[in-house]
């Protein structure tokens, strides 16, 4: 019997890889996607890296596969838009060795900028879309991925979302199938996208659609289940386990592929039931396409287009049950927030102070945008506090901007910001950029980037000079500046902001998670000498709290002896914990 | 068996993925069917973290819902009563006796809720221990969560000796003895 074991879905997409006989991985990390990557690197049979955007990643993947082997690239829903370049042409060029690209949707944005649909962008770009249901699934559709690439000749997206991605279960092992190396050959008309090229290949894209249509019904990864007939369900993923646990008794058809739709399959479903339900997370992916085929069915007339599914969200929608609410209490809220000892805080601390406005960008640092720091006015996506902030400067003049600044990350200013600083230098702009360099990919979880030294197998590499690298593209004034050294960054700020030319300044301090052994010193209070002033909880550390007695007090199972607050206090209060 | 359902409540970054795992391995080891349901990213970064265990014979949602925790584990007062309705009837809620004042509360805009516990008590059987004294007492607060999981364990069905081999497999190697004589304080606390 197969060894069966518990697995975290990413770690299940790892699996699959593996046993699929996978040889190239290249990934940019994102929750929920990160984990794919962190697991595939535990297999020496497969080279696997971060690559510092996912456009990078897919052209990697596509490159390995055009070269013969089998291929995989990684990424969260809004790294697909990244990748979408490459991907809406590798859908005409096909492959030679099997790419898949596993993507995560993350239905109620647990840790994301916004909700879409990487279906609706699949379809789009005439992609193959499958959708496991749990850990087991999704190392088999891996695998099934890759067969089916090699089949159609296409790329195959594997959709994940944050439920699947981020939760353990039983996962039955498999030795992994040794795949023979392709040959590489010369294949002008398919791998040249040139006009006369693509326009053959739109061809190919299209009869490959009608194909997999006509064939997708038979595929294995489709069930149906049929009970009850009064009730049929259309789903797939993770809704599916919501389904058989609301409904046990409902007929179900649960779609392994998922774009394009088997449209036979489905009709005959439909015509057996009485009612039909579509149950699918996000958009009407699914719904839209079966009620264009003029079957009737039952969907987001009654289903949340946002957010995740339950099991109780169908009891009560589709069976009409009263399931236990919340009871009414009002309760405070609690957001995430910047660690304690987070070197973000201190730079913010100091743009509080002096009033600055930030364009804000992706990482644990826009929740510097947050009561009490509040530094940060927008947040759009990766790279964007750069070109946001050159935009208002060409819109509304260089007086406008005298008061902002750009902040950015290390790992997202190696993702994209490099590009829109180019573009600041080039059109002349004078706004003042601030990299919060901790030396790590912080938010999901301390990846390694093009500058921190180190590759995703831990090897010790060339580490991006971001100062040299700043001055290469025609930055005049770059300052390095210790990030918890708060009079000199204030001092740097106000001098870079008043400039009329262009200024970068980096924050360097690593993040406080990345080696904590580093910690030698937490502080106290002493409450003798202190004033009650609050200075020190102006900036939000959530180890420092006021009692109800009005007392400051440090909690020393959080304090991560930054220094911040001893800094801040005027009156020597706050002081260093004697260590034995 | 019935599907079981614990959840495992707390802050970012008190720990929630450790005993999640520790509980996950040892229903495994039983040949029980499991999903685990965790929480990564920016929700971890000191926001209200919530960890789903489910085992029984198959185990189809990854996901507790309100009314069906046999079990709360909290390791912080107000995400025990932010979670309580999610508990069965006779559900038994464990609770670390902490206060960590979220953000709102810290700069003002909301007040922390009084007598949590204690109002706690009147509808649910609630076991309480301030488990980070316990844990200071052995040399290392950051174990209080696992003194927390030694109190849960007795509302769970896996012999001590069970609990303890899977916390030798699943904890640095250097922590284990530590690890196991927290798992039984808290065993021993409950009464």
């Amino acid at each position: 019997m197969a060894e069966k074991v518990i697995m975290l879905g990413n770690e299940a997409f790892a699996r699959g890889a593996y046993e699929a006989g996978c040889k190239v991985s290249s990934a940019y990390p994102g929750t929920p996607s990160t984990e794919i990557s962190e697991y595939i690197v535990q297999y020496d049979e497969i080279y696997s890296e971060w690559a510092p955007n996912e456009k990078v990643a897919l052209e990697v993947a596509i490159g390995a596969s055009i070269s013969g082997v089998r291929a995989l690239s990684s990424m969260k829903h809004v790294g697909l838009n990244v990748a979408s370049d490459p991907l809406f042409t590798v859908a005409y060029a096909g492959v030679t060795g099997g790419l898949v690209i596993i993507v995560a949707d993350d239905p109620g944005l647990y840790s994301s900028q916004n909700e879409q649909d990487t279906r609706a962008v699949a379809r789009a770009a005439k992609v193959p879309v499958l959708e496991p249901s749990d850990s087991h699934e999704a190392k088999e559709f891996v695998k099934f991925a890759f067969e089916l690439s090699e089949k159609y000749d296409t790329p195959v997206i594997v959709r994940s979302t944050t439920r699947l991605s981020h939760s353990q279960g039983m996962v039955e092992l498999n030795d992994r199938i040794e795949v023979e190396d392709k040959p590489y050959v010369r294949d002008f008309a398919k791998n040249v996208m040139m006009p006369s090229n693509a326009k053959g290949r739109h061809l190919v894209v299209e009869s490959r659609d009608l194909a997999l249509i006509k064939d997708g019904g038979s595929f294995p990864i489709n069930k149906v289940e049929y009970n009850d007939k009064k009730i049929g369900i259309i789903t797939s993923g993770i809704p599916y386990q919501y389904v058989k646990e609301a409904l046990p008794e409902a007929s179900v058809l649960k779609l392994g592929i998922v774009n394009p739709l088997p449209k036979s399959l489905i009709e005959e479903f439909a015509s057996k039931v009485e009612t039909l339900y579509i149950v699918e997370e996000l958009d009407p992916i699914i719904e839209e396409q079966v009620k264009s085929w003029g079957i009737e069915a039952i969907g987001k007339d009654i289903l949340t287009i946002q957010g995740e599914y339950s099991a109780n969200l169908l009891r009560r929608a589709i069976n009409g049950e009263k399931v236990v609410v919340a009871p009414a209490v009002q309760l405070p809220n609690r957001p995430p927030i910047l660690c304690p000892g987070c070197p973000h805080r201190s730079v913010y601390s100091v743009l509080n102070k002096l009033k600055i406005h930030g364009a804000g960008d992706i990482g644990c640092y826009t929740l510097g945008a947050v009561a009490p720091l509040s530094v940060l006015d927008t947040t759009i996506c990766m790279g964007a506090s750069i070109s946001s902030l050159h935009g208002m400067e060409k819109a509304k003049g260089k007086d406008f901007v005298k008061n902002w600044v750009a902040i950015i990350g290390d790992s997202t200013f190696m993702h994209t910001g490099i590009n829109s600083l180019i573009n600041m230098v080039y059109n002349k702009a004078t706004g003042t950029v601030m990299i919060l360099d901790n030396s790590t990919t912080g938010m999901t979880g301390h990846q390694d980037h093009s500058a921190t030294g180190k590759t995703l197998k831990g090897e010790e590499t060339y580490c991006v000079d971001m100062a040299a690298l700043c001055k290469a593209v025609g930055v005049n004034h770059v300052y390095v500046v210790n990030a918890f050294d708060t009079k000199e960054l204030e001092k740097v700020v106000k001098e870079a902001t008043a400039m009329d030319e262009i200024a970068v300044i980096i924050a360097q301090a690593p993040c406080v998670l990345l080696d904590k052994t580093s910690i030698k010193t937490q502080y106290y209070v002493d409450i003798s000498v202190c004033k009650k002033c609050g200075m020190c909880l102006k900036p939000g550390c959530p180890a420092i709290t006021k009692q109800e007695s009005g007392d400051i007090v440090i909690n020393d199972t959080m304090c991560n002896g930054c220094g911040l607050c001893m800094t801040l206090c005027k009156f020597n209060s706050i002081k260093p914990v004697q260590t034995q | 068996m019935k599907t079981k359902n614990i959840m495992i409540v707390g802050v970012g970054g008190q720990g929630t993925l450790l005993t999640s795992r520790i509980l996950g391995g040892l229903t495994i080891q039983a040949g029980y069917d499991v999903k685990l349901s965790e929480v990564h990213g920016m929700a971890q970064r000191g926001g209200s973290v919530v960890t789903f265990v489910r085992y029984g014979d198959k185990v189809r949602e990854p996901i507790v819902e309100e009314g069906q925790a046999d079990v709360l584990i909290a390791f912080e007062r107000l995400e025990a009563l932010r979670y309580a309705h999610y508990l069965k009837k006779d559900g038994a809620i464990v609770v670390n006796d902490q206060r960590i004042d979220p953000m709102p509360v810290v700069i003002g805009a909301a007040k922390y809720p009084e007598n949590i516990i204690e109002n706690l008590e009147k509808s649910h059987r609630v076991y309480r221990v301030d488990a980070i004294e316990e844990a200071k007492k052995l040399g290392n607060s950051k174990v209080f969560n696992v003194i927390v999981l030694g109190m849960a364990a007795q509302h769970m069905d896996f012999k001590k000796e069970d609990w303890l081999t899977v916390i030798e497999q699943t904890v640095p190697a250097k922590t284990v003895e530590l690890n196991k004589k927290a798992f039984e304080i808290g065993y021993d606390l409950h009464n």
